[in-house]
């Protein structure tokens, strides 16, 4: 095979592919600016200030159990010593792995009326029925806030201990010997010059708040995204849907903002080379036991009782668990993630190239557009991918009517909108990668295979894409990941009777009756384990 | 009263000695420099004086308060130490002005604005009061942080290399400055370095540091001239090593002839090494009817503008030797070697 393309072939494989990836959000955007739709005026006159005020307190509740949580934790394993700080410096991440649909379900289990710790208060106190106690109930906001800030605090955590690390130890130092105690040192010194990074953090944070549909929807609480869902599965109306998107998107705008603006703050402040690893207290007696305490207690109720709830399912249920089903929707589940790992890593490596070769201006925004839908959410993604595929849809059918043939919802009724859902959706990553590991081999390589009569394309096919080829990798298993975890853009998009794992968990959860799924739902976990190992060892690389 | 007393301090860090059996002193108003090869120990030195580090073996006292021992150890902010980085350490988020004022958070706000611009008038920087540390040059980094470290008076000031991410053009005026400004708050400090020029430069007098250890304190001319052992010396300049025997103690036979010393140094009949600086060595042609009595090869010679620089080889040691422009010898050239009389450094095997 042999590749002979000028530059302007690349650059209309990038540009179409930035094009078409971007085409759902521009469908979204002119929808929701759309006249009127009957049902969106209903839901603005009815309910929808009552899911937007939901959602916004959603938000800010996350943002402040989030802190609550993570800047000790970050604080305590980026400055101090105690026993076991090494082993929870990672541990402590993994809550990541745990969707917040199984975390909830377990916690509601737990904490039910007929659940374990109610049924213990009252043979304990002797009480006979619910009115002789209160007891709180977790399917409430407050319920929902505290189910996805345990799942959600990594984010801050991470990269609130990272910017700790990164400030010299210096300054803190140099803040001591003019006299302040470690505590005053932190307020005065340490969190200032990492404000910028837990602003980046809370914007992160709140964007996948917003886009959480599983444990709102399960809790009964509504918000924006509940909205989405209901407005199409119930009303069909995708011009209602995509208004209630649009403010979910100016919400979003507003905390990328929000990322960007802090960005430029942290530029400044980040002078400081290399990274601390030793620790600078060391703490001792009863404030060691202090903060090995609190980590415990955290990775306890965020990771290992969830886990071990989920292992005792799977155990007890295992005949039930352990279906054909299981096998058929890990098949399926598989299946997607795999071509879209592949199509995504196609067409970023197109776009990557174009970029390392582009002698045009704005090589960049190709890539830009492509990325774009990373942001949006699962909710947001589904309807903003069904608006242009049922008009084509529509269109084909039109065409092919006359010649007697009538494809149906050839797009949007088939797997074919999933992938095209993922794709969007997860293009950003595999891009991303791929263009950091591209940044890595030096530009002389390319001028040397040219020098030697290589074409581009075969400067690609030689010399890149071997060089790449872990980069490559761990693009295609972080979306891969990413795929098998999906799981609002699944329910909305996927073809009848078409199940992946997640949905498949889901709708066990919705039907209060988790112990059947729970190997699926530990396999999702398992899955959601495998970037963290990434994110773990590149730490180390860098300390 | 000293301003600081280290004695007996030892220090571990996982298992191998950095510091061991320490003493130091420094007088009010005096300052020391720690000077040592990287890995000799003058940091950690410094970190244990500021109590950035717990050594739990021998003491500390700063103007003669006792504030490290085996059972006591006060905490950094309570030992009023000024300390200046070596990358300064300047808070990024702080504008020049509050970073002067960081130390003086209990005083009054009027008087801590006075001192906050005496201290920018001492360090020359009255209008950048306002400024970021990233909006100024690496000197003007390097004034603020003085001045911080100045501006709560503390008993002792100490500096961490501070001079090395400064151009070799303008460290020495900086240094000179800095030294003005140290001087003119009348403050004790403790200066660490591995460049003997910088410490040369900086302090009053010198403490070389080897392995842990302080090996000899002093000025720098007694150091240079009469240095305690052959790390000492060799720490202070280049040189080479000649066996010698002396006759008296102020004449010394070598294999290239005799050495007359200044000052008196072995006694009778003593074998030892001398140790021979460039500067005593004269490279002369070599005149009729001495060829072959101490004469060396040039190995190769450069030019650089004020004189030539010669290579040679003295009893199997390489050295560099200095000369006039109008001594112009070529590569293989003999030349004739001459040790010219000077205060010799005579170590006794």
């Amino acid at each position: 095979m042999s590749f002979k393309f000028s530059l302007s072939r690349w650059q209309s494989f990038a540009w179409v592919i930035g094009t078409v990836l971007v085409t759902p959000l521009c469908f979204l955007l002119f929808e929701s600016l759309q006249g009127d739709s009957e049902v969106f005026s209903h839901l603005w006159e009815t309910v929808l200030w009552d899911y937007i005020r939901n959602t916004l307190v959603l938000i800010f509740g996350v943002a402040v159990v989030s802190c609550a949580i993570a800047l000790p934790l970050g604080w305590l394993t980026a400055y101090c010593d105690f026993p076991g700080r090494k082993q929870f410096e990672w541990a402590l991440m993994l809550p990541l792995a745990m969707p917040t649909y199984i975390i909830a379900y377990v916690y509601t289990d737990l904490f039910d009326y007929a659940g374990p710790v109610q049924i213990a208060l009252r043979d304990w106190f002797n009480w006979q029925s619910p009115d002789d106690y209160w007891f709180f109930d977790i399917r409430t906001l407050p319920g929902a806030i505290m189910m996805i800030a345990l799942v959600l605090y990594p984010y801050l955590y991470l990269i609130f201990k990272t910017a700790l690390r990164e400030q010299s130890f210096k300054l803190v130092q140099a803040s001591q010997l003019m006299g302040l105690s470690p505590r005053q040192s932190f307020f005065k010194v340490s969190l200032p010059l990492a404000r910028g990074a837990i602003v980046a953090a809370l914007a992160l944070i709140s964007m996948e708040t917003m886009a959480d549909f599983a444990t709102v929807n399960y809790f009964a609480v509504s918000t924006l995204t509940t909205a989405v869902y209901d407005t199409w599965l119930g009303y069909y109306s995708l011009t209602a849907a995509a208004k209630i998107s649009g403010i979910m998107l100016l919400i979003l705008f507003i905390a990328l903002m929000m990322e960007r603006f802090s960005r430029r703050d942290q530029a400044v402040f980040e002078r400081q080379s290399g990274v601390n690893s030793d620790a600078l207290y060391s703490l001792k007696g009863k404030h060691a036991w202090c903060a090995t305490t609190f980590c415990c207690v955290v990775l306890f109720f965020a990771f290992l009782l969830p886990v071990a709830v989920l292992v005792g399912y799977a155990i007890s249920y295992a005949e039930q668990a352990w279906s054909d089903q299981f096998f058929l929707y890990a098949w399926q589940s598989f299946k997607v993630a795999a071509i879209v790992s592949i199509i995504t890593i196609g067409l970023s490596l197109l776009v990557v190239f174009y970029q390392r070769i582009a002698k045009q201006q704005y090589p960049l925004i190709p890539g830009r557009l492509a990325s774009t839908g990373y942001a949006l959410p699962g909710t947001v993604l589904a309807i903003a991918v069904l608006l242009p595929l049922t008009l084509l849809d529509d269109k084909l059918n039109a065409w092919l009517e006359p010649l007697g043939f009538v494809p149906g919802l050839l797009l949007s009724g088939t797997l074919f909108a999933i992938i095209f859902a993922y794709v969007v959706r997860f293009y950003a990553i595999a891009h991303g990668a791929i263009e950091s590991s591209f940044m890595r081999i030096s530009p002389s390589l390319d001028m040397a295979s040219q020098s030697m009569g290589q074409s581009q394309g075969k400067t690609l096919r030689k010399v890149h894409i071997p060089l790449l080829r872990r980069g490559i990798l761990t693009a295609g298993l972080l979306v891969f990941i990413e795929c098998m975890k999906e799981l609002p853009a699944a329910l909305l998009l996927r073809p009848f009777n078409f199940e992946t794992l997640a949905t498949h968990v889901f709708q066990y959860v919705s039907d209060e009756q988790l112990e059947l799924a729970s190997i699926s739902a530990l396999s999702i976990v398992v899955v959601g384990l495998i970037p963290l190992y990434f994110v773990n060892r590149s730490m180390e690389q860098r300390s | 009263m000293s301003s600081l007393v280290l004695d007996n301090l030892s220090y571990q860090y996982n298992g191998t000695a950095v510091i061991e059996n320490l003493d130091l002193t420094v007088a009010k108003d005096e300052i020391v420099c720690l000077l040592g090869a990287s890995g000799c120990g003058k940091t950690t030195t410094l970190k244990a004086i500021a109590g950035l580090i717990e050594a739990k073996q021998g003491k500390v006292f700063i103007d003669g308060k006792l504030v490290s021992d085996e059972q006591l150890f006060l905490a950094p902010e309570y030992r009023n130490i000024g300390m200046m980085f070596q990358d300064y350490a300047l808070f990024p988020h702080l504008t020049v002005a509050d970073n002067i004022a960081f130390g003086l958070a209990k005083m009054p706000k009027a008087q801590k604005q006075q001192r906050v611009d005496e201290m920018l008038e001492l360090v020359h920087l009255i209008g950048c009061a306002k400024r970021f540390p990233h909006q100024l040059s690496g000197g003007q980094q390097q004034r603020v942080a003085i001045a911080r470290a100045l501006a709560y008076k503390p008993s002792l000031l100490l500096l961490d290399e501070p001079f090395s991410n400064i151009d070799t053009q303008v460290r020495f005026e900086l240094i000179a400055d800095i030294r003005r400004i140290i001087k003119a708050q009348r403050v004790s400090a403790v200066f660490v370095t591995h460049s003997k020029e910088e410490a040369f430069a900086f302090s009053d007098t010198l403490a070389v540091m080897h392995r842990g250890k302080i090996a000899q304190q002093g000025t720098a001319e007694q150091l240079f001239s009469s240095p305690s052992s052959k790390v000492v010396a060799e720490f202070l300049g280049q040189g080479i090593y000649l066996d010698a025997e002396a006759l008296t103690a102020t004449e010394y036979n070598t294999a290239y002839g005799r050495v007359e010393s200044f000052a008196a140094r072995g006694s009778q009949a003593q074998l030892g090494q001398l140790y021979i600086r460039p500067h005593h060595l004269l490279l002369t042609a070599v005149s009729i009817g001495e060829e072959g009595i101490n004469t060396v090869t040039i190995i190769n010679s450069r030019f650089i503008g004020s004189h030539y620089v010669y290579k040679v080889m003295i009893a199997q040691q390489e050295i560099e030797v200095a000369a006039q422009l109008d001594q112009s010898f070529k590569e293989n050239d003999q030349v004739t070697i001459k040790i010219k009389p000077h205060t010799v450094n005579f170590f006794a095997s």
